[in-house]
């Protein structure tokens, strides 16, 4: 976003330009013909990363602990026989392939549309403080109320979630200059270590509680049932269609709240709306998978660099490419530890730190 | 949070005291840095004669010198005493005050309130590491401690390197504290890695060493002992003395970088030095009771507003009294409300200290703050 701006200037002091390059680009006619070939581009590559994202699938159907071949795989879902062991195997590997493709798309439009609408490239489900308002709500629910299935937890962790992410976007915009990166990384580090005390102090007085919730807490895909992946579906399905739908809103936005106003926007109702489809979204999400960091980060970011500021391409690029990050990370863990399993809750944290780090000496973290 | 409450209702007139005398506002932070040691030595006592085991004074005195003499020992209070409560005490108050201090050098290097070692994520090498040792190692005491400490400075060292770029050494005040953001940011970033980390080590032990673990990882004062307590004073006894050679550049150096220059001071090497001496302390208290949240944090800005000025003696102070307070409610309050279970100390500062980070990021008008 910012080099977009940074070099206009560099370019109106081209010597041999008489006119500024910036402005003969605009005239009509080139503007008419350079449209077409960008979105031909951007389309080549949007169809590119959804065929990573198949093969990534296939891979995730047939990698595991029991390794399996494509064609094994392709008759399994084509004409399944029950009696057949390694077609058990691939229909028991399903749910989790959904949920890592619906989890993962619902990270990437999250973080994408919080990236914009907080304009600031940290927002992200994890540093806003809403994996530790899940796991307050899950442990809660574990300790007071027994809940002991995934299926229970869901609503513990989806209200759990909305509510953290609404107080630290609250608490990040008080004061003189509204929601500046540090301010939301801060608010989201206090409320996060403020939640985790309090969790810790159920956590130390019952053991019981402990034992369960340490496994919800590492985030994963496996072991998830259609029983637990179905009820989150039409919460993701509203989110998805609130968010993809806001792409032009989060191009004015980027401009600053003023212009955007001046463009006919209504800033306050837009963002409350895209407010509510990334709390759909990023709840559900982590309700279902566990708290999963890093993915609304990242790859936003990977994406910005191949698409340019345009949230109307970001968005799409998000939903299609961090559920392959999502899923690739899951089939890594699968066979890191054989014979037992990484959670993809932790392979995509250490995927993600080193770009998060990448980011912050690129100076993009401090500024824009 | 008290604390903040019982600030005495003196009036400084501070425009004043800027343009006329100095003399008796210096004099008046001197008073407040005594009573908050006056308070401290309260607070030591209380947590050693209180509590669900009572001791008078003169009994003290009478098992204090047994113990040193020699001589005849009461049987039960002896041992609880000089075996759990005077360590107890005494680890508190030692890492009370090194947390103190380190966060106070961080907040006056970076010029920044908001920088302590645990926002910016020291405390979390630390904790990756001690968890490594519990639970792939199955190590207990004094190796756990080995282990926090050889964490907490290698991603120090980490850090520093990630935010060094080209202006933490040397540029002036603006890209000073950019390189100060910088700093946060990459703590913050990985401090959620090794969260990743520490929560899947968790899942991979019995529970038992889960439970064990995630004692330790709040920041307990459970296993105090003297060898734990002999380690840190030893500890201490090279860090603070640094700190006091350190107080006056970095006074200095809170001119700008280019005046600390002018006057002689070799502003890359003092800052480096405040960053070894402050990680250091921040190291060993970690090492010492495990990652007591806040607590560096809380103390500067706490003894800032205590003494109307920016001071490393009375963030220690405050420190110790922070950690006093809140192990007498771990140890001996939270019990009764919870039917038995002594809660580790870091619960209750951080529990404490959230809300008043919040409360400062809501008030803090500062433009990077």
């Amino acid at each position: 976003m910012t080099e977009s701006t940074t070099a206009a200037p560099a370019e109106v002091r081209h010597p041999g330009a008489l006119v500024p390059r910036k402005a003969r680009d605009l005239t009509p006619r080139n503007r008419d013909a350079a449209r077409p070939r960008l979105a031909a581009r951007q389309t080549a590559w949007l169809l590119a990363a959804v065929v990573v994202l198949a093969l990534l699938t296939a891979a995730s159907l047939a990698i595991g602990a029991r390794g399996l071949t494509l064609a094994t795989v392709w008759q399994a879902l084509t004409q399944f026989d029950p009696a057949n062991g390694d077609h058990a195997v691939v229909h028991a590997r399903i749910p989790r392939t959904v949920l890592g493709i619906l989890a993962g798309g619902a990270l990437g439009l999250a973080g994408a549309a919080m990236q914009g609408v907080a304009r600031n490239p940290l927002a992200d489900p994890g540093i806003m403080g809403v994996n530790a308002g899940a796991a307050l709500a899950v442990v809660t629910g574990i300790y007071l109320f027994g809940v002991t299935s995934l299926s229970g937890y869901i609503w513990f962790a989806f209200v759990g979630a909305a509510a953290a992410a609404v107080v630290v976007y609250l608490i990040a915009s008080m004061g003189r200059d509204g929601a500046t990166p540090v301010k939301l990384a801060l608010a989201g580090a206090a409320l996060s270590a403020g939640l985790y005390s309090l969790m810790s102090v159920i956590l130390v007085s019952s053991q019981d509680t402990l034992d369960r919730f340490r496994f919800w807490q590492v985030g994963g895909i496996a072991g998830r049932e259609w029983s637990v992946v179905l009820p989150g579906f039409p919460f993701l399905a509203v989110g998805a269609l609130i968010i993809l739908a806001t792409g032009r809103v989060l191009n004015s936005l980027a401009l600053g709240d003023d212009i955007a106003r001046g463009l006919g926007q209504r800033v306050g109702l837009t963002r409350a709306v895209t407010a509510l489809g990334i709390v759909l979204l990023c709840g559900s999400a982590t309700a279902l998978a566990g708290p999963i960091g890093f993915v609304g980060l990242v790859i936003p970011h990977a994406v910005r660099s191949l698409t340019g500021p345009d949230y109307r391409w970001i968005l799409p690029f998000s939903l299609v490419l961090a559920p392959a990050l999502l899923l690739g990370a899951d089939v890594i863990g699968r066979v890191v530890l054989l014979p037992g399993e990484v959670p993809a809750g932790i392979m995509t944290a250490l995927v993600g730190a080193p770009v998060f780090v990448w980011l912050i000496r690129r100076g993009k973290g401090a500024g824009l | 949070m008290n604390l903040v409450e019982t600030k005495p209702p003196v009036d400084l007139s501070l425009p004043v005291a800027k343009t006329g005398s100095k003399r008796p506002k210096l004099i008046a932070q001197h008073w407040r840095t005594a009573v908050l040691a006056f308070g401290v030595v309260l607070l030591f006592a209380a947590t050693i004669l209180l509590g669900s085991y009572t001791v008078t004074v003169p009994d003290f005195f009478k098992i204090l010198i047994a113990h040193l003499t020699g001589g005849e020992r009461i049987p039960g209070a002896s041992f609880i005493v000089m075996e759990n409560k005077l360590p107890r005490a005494v680890i508190g108050v030692m890492i009370g005050a090194a947390f103190g201090l380190s966060g106070g050098l961080f907040q006056t290097m970076l010029r920044n309130p908001l920088a302590s070692p645990d926002v910016i994520g020291i405390s979390y090498g630390a904790s990756a590491a001690a968890v490594t040792a519990i639970v792939v190692f199955g190590a207990t005491g004094p190796a756990v401690s080995g282990a926090a400490l050889g964490g907490a400075l290698g991603i120090a060292a980490l850090i520093y390197a990630i935010s060094r770029g080209p202006s933490l050494g040397s540029g002036g005040g603006n890209r000073g504290n950019a390189a100060g953001s910088r700093l946060i940011l990459a703590g913050v970033g990985i401090a959620a890695a090794l969260h990743a980390v520490v929560n899947f080590l968790m899942t991979r032990a019995d529970i038992r060493t889960a439970a064990d673990a995630l004692v330790w990882l709040n920041g307990s004062l459970n296993s105090a002992n003297w060898e734990r307590a002999g380690m840190l004073a030893l500890a201490l006894l090279v860090l603070v003395p640094a700190v006091i050679a350190l107080a006056g550049p970095l006074r200095i150096l809170e001119l700008g970088d280019d005046a600390a220059a002018g006057l002689g001071i070799r502003v890359g090497f003092t800052r480096l030095a405040v960053v070894i001496t402050a990680v250091g302390l921040a190291a060993v208290a970690t090492a010492a009771a495990g990652p007591v949240s806040f607590v560096a944090f809380l103390a500067g800005p706490i003894a800032r507003r205590f003494t109307r000025k920016a001071s490393l003696p009375a963030s220690a102070l405050v420190g110790a009294l922070i950690v006093l307070a809140a192990d007498y409610f771990a140890a001996n309050l939270a019990p009764l409300l919870l039917d038995g279970t002594v809660l580790p100390v870091g619960v209750i500062t951080g529990a404490l200290g959230a809300p008043f980070l919040l409360w400062l990021l809501v008030t803090a008008n500062r433009k990077d703050a």
